[in-house]
């Protein structure tokens, strides 16, 4: 079975609304405009679509997204957990559909209104994450709480010190101060704008945390063969994994051997076991940014670097554009949009496509990543 | 324009599990229930397999060493050392941020430290999350369990500095 994924499919058509902090429209208005938007960019009817694939985290429901837009007869659909872990999944699960003959033209999409919604942690009637139990009494409330408790410990093993977490800050700023759809287009970011700035949850400060934003990004995936034959250059989906590692616990790992290996190294396991390209090959990558410790934290799962070498791998402008590994070309989480990693999915395709407002020149292959902390997802692109 | 649906009436929510002043309870499942029991009667205890005697944390049904079904509760000294921390800033629920900025720590137990518990380290074990002077954390300092009464029939496990 091995390989029966590799190159079988690709993405043809992405879509995406505006961002911002306050959209007029519902979420369900805006799923539905991605999704016509990518099926659009992709050249193919929305009655031809049969597969869906979400977060179960979105709240627009597959009946309600296929009687909108006008989908035919659905063979498909599916639902992935765990958040901002899921965003990379709902694309393989297409991808799967696809390459098995369960669906033919897949549309993955997540709508979200962060920046004018609630934020889940605010519920006191449920306890969230399920072990709230062992946290959420001592106020650990949020998820920037639990990864900055994270972050602290990786500070205190490995050396790293807030000035790294601020590189990845500023990869990305530089990167949306690049790209007119970003939210922090015209808002540059300073060193000492980042070390003057509010703590969130001390060592995490404002800037390590991602945007609350309204918007909805959608995508298309379709089998090769089909690929050859729309209006987009196909972006194939060369390898695709998801990780749930031996005792892991959610975004609370504190409860393993190691909780600084996170769910990003068995999702890399898996990925570049499937894959004909090594992190070497990696041109441009996508890594999921709910909070700049994560960065490090999945450079090392992914291989980058090794174990405890991930902040010292974002100093001499290594995530900028020449450098080592640019990331988040679009702004990512941090300073493009926070739809729960989507827009990294697009970003990752606009790359391969060449029409990236930060391109690499002559990228040819993308990883992008799904959220580290969290039973997570990932993929592999290639033009 | 059409007029809006009325909204389905939605199944009542389960209380908010809040002391009065909105700290939030902990609400046990079943498999973590004894642990809060004996916290109720001052007692850090932490599951372990009856059968290969490995302890586990949190708590669940069956021993992911063995698979035995069997568990039985062993009793911590309650001495541990501090493996991470942070202090949180608003935005907050509102009875957390009023002692904002407080600590929140990860303890790891001196009998078995890959057992690690979220709590808060405090002067005394009534005294406000924010009673210990920030500057004092640091990881690896020795703690020592002490129990906290948040409300009737609920206690939960705070650690106070072994030198104070
Ligand atoms: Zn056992």
């Amino acid at each position: 079975m091995s390989g029966a994924l590799k190159d079988a499919t690709a993405i043809v058509g992405i879509g995406q609304t505006p961002f911002a902090k306050n959209l007029v429209e519902s979420e369900r208005t805006l799923a539905c405009r991605a999704i016509i938007a990518a099926l659009d960019d992709a050249g193919i009817a929305p009655a031809e679509v049969d597969g869906f694939a979400s977060y179960t985290m979105e709240e627009t429901d597959e009946v309600e997204v296929a009687k909108s837009i006008g989908a035919g007869d659905v063979t498909f659909f599916s639902k992935v957990g765990y958040g901002g872990g899921g965003s990379c999944a709902t694309v393989a699960h297409l991808a799967a559909a696809v390459a098995t003959g369960q669906a033919t033209v897949g549309v993955a999409w997540r709508s979200r209104k962060r920046g004018s919604g609630k934020r889940p942690w605010t519920n006191t009637a449920v306890q969230l994450p399920t072990p709230g139990q062992w946290t959420r009494p001592f106020g650990l409330l949020r998820p920037a709480d639990e990864i900055g408790l994270l972050a602290r410990r990786y500070m205190h093993e490995f050396g790293a010190t807030r000035d790294h977490l601020f590189n990845v800050a500023l990869a990305c700023r530089n990167r949306a101060n690049q790209n007119p759809a970003a939210m922090m287009y015209e808002r540059p970011l300073t060193r000492e704008m980042y070390m003057t700035s509010r703590w969130i949850s001390e060592p995490l400060c404002l800037f390590d945390n991602c945007l609350e934003t309204d918007g909805a990004l959608a995508c298309v995936v379709v089998s090769a063969e089909r690929a050859r034959d729309c209006r987009r250059k196909p972006v194939y989906v060369h390898s695709a994994a998801q990780g749930l590692p031996a005792q892991h616990h959610g975004m609370v790992n504190y409860w393993n051997d190691d909780p600084l290996t996170g769910p990003s190294w068995a999702t890399a396991r898996h990925l570049w076991k499937n894959s004909d390209l090594t992190p070497e090959d990696v041109d441009v990558a996508q890594i999921y940014d709910a909070f700049t410790p994560l960065i490090p934290l999945s450079l090392e799962g992914y291989g980058f670097c090794g174990r405890g070498e991930g902040a010292a791998f974002t100093e001499g402008g290594a995530l900028e554009i020449g450098g080592r590994l640019p990331i988040n070309t679009g702004g990512g989480g941090l300073s493009e949009a926070y739809v729960h990693g989507f827009n990294l999915i697009n970003e990752g395709v606009k790359q391969l496509r060449g029409d990236s407002t930060a391109q690499v020149p002559d990228a040819a292959t993308c990883l992008v990543t799904a959220g580290e902390g969290v039973p997570t997802s990932a993929l592999l692109l290639r033009s | 324009m059409t007029a809006l649906p009325t909204e389905p009436a939605r199944s009542a929510e389960p209380a908010p599990a809040t002391t009065g002043d909105g700290l939030l309870l902990p609400v046990p499942d079943d498999d973590g229930a004894p642990f809060w029991e004996y916290a109720r009667r001052g007692e850090l205890r932490v599951q372990a397999c009856a059968a290969c005697g490995v302890l586990r944390f949190p708590p669940r049904p069956c021993c992911p060493h063995c698979q035995s079904f069997d568990s039985e509760w062993r009793r911590m000294s309650g001495r541990g050392r501090i493996w991470s921390y942070v202090f949180p800033h608003p935005p907050l629920l509102p009875a957390y941020a009023e002692q904002a900025p407080y600590n929140a720590i990860v303890v790891e137990l001196l009998d078995a430290p890959r057992i690690r518990l979220v709590g808060n380290l405090v002067t005394s074990a009534d005294a406000p999350l924010d009673s210990v002077d920030p500057s004092r954390l640091r990881i690896g300092a020795g703690v020592k369990v002490a129990f906290h009464a948040m409300a009737d029939g609920v206690t939960v496990p705070r650690w106070l500095l072994e030198r104070p």
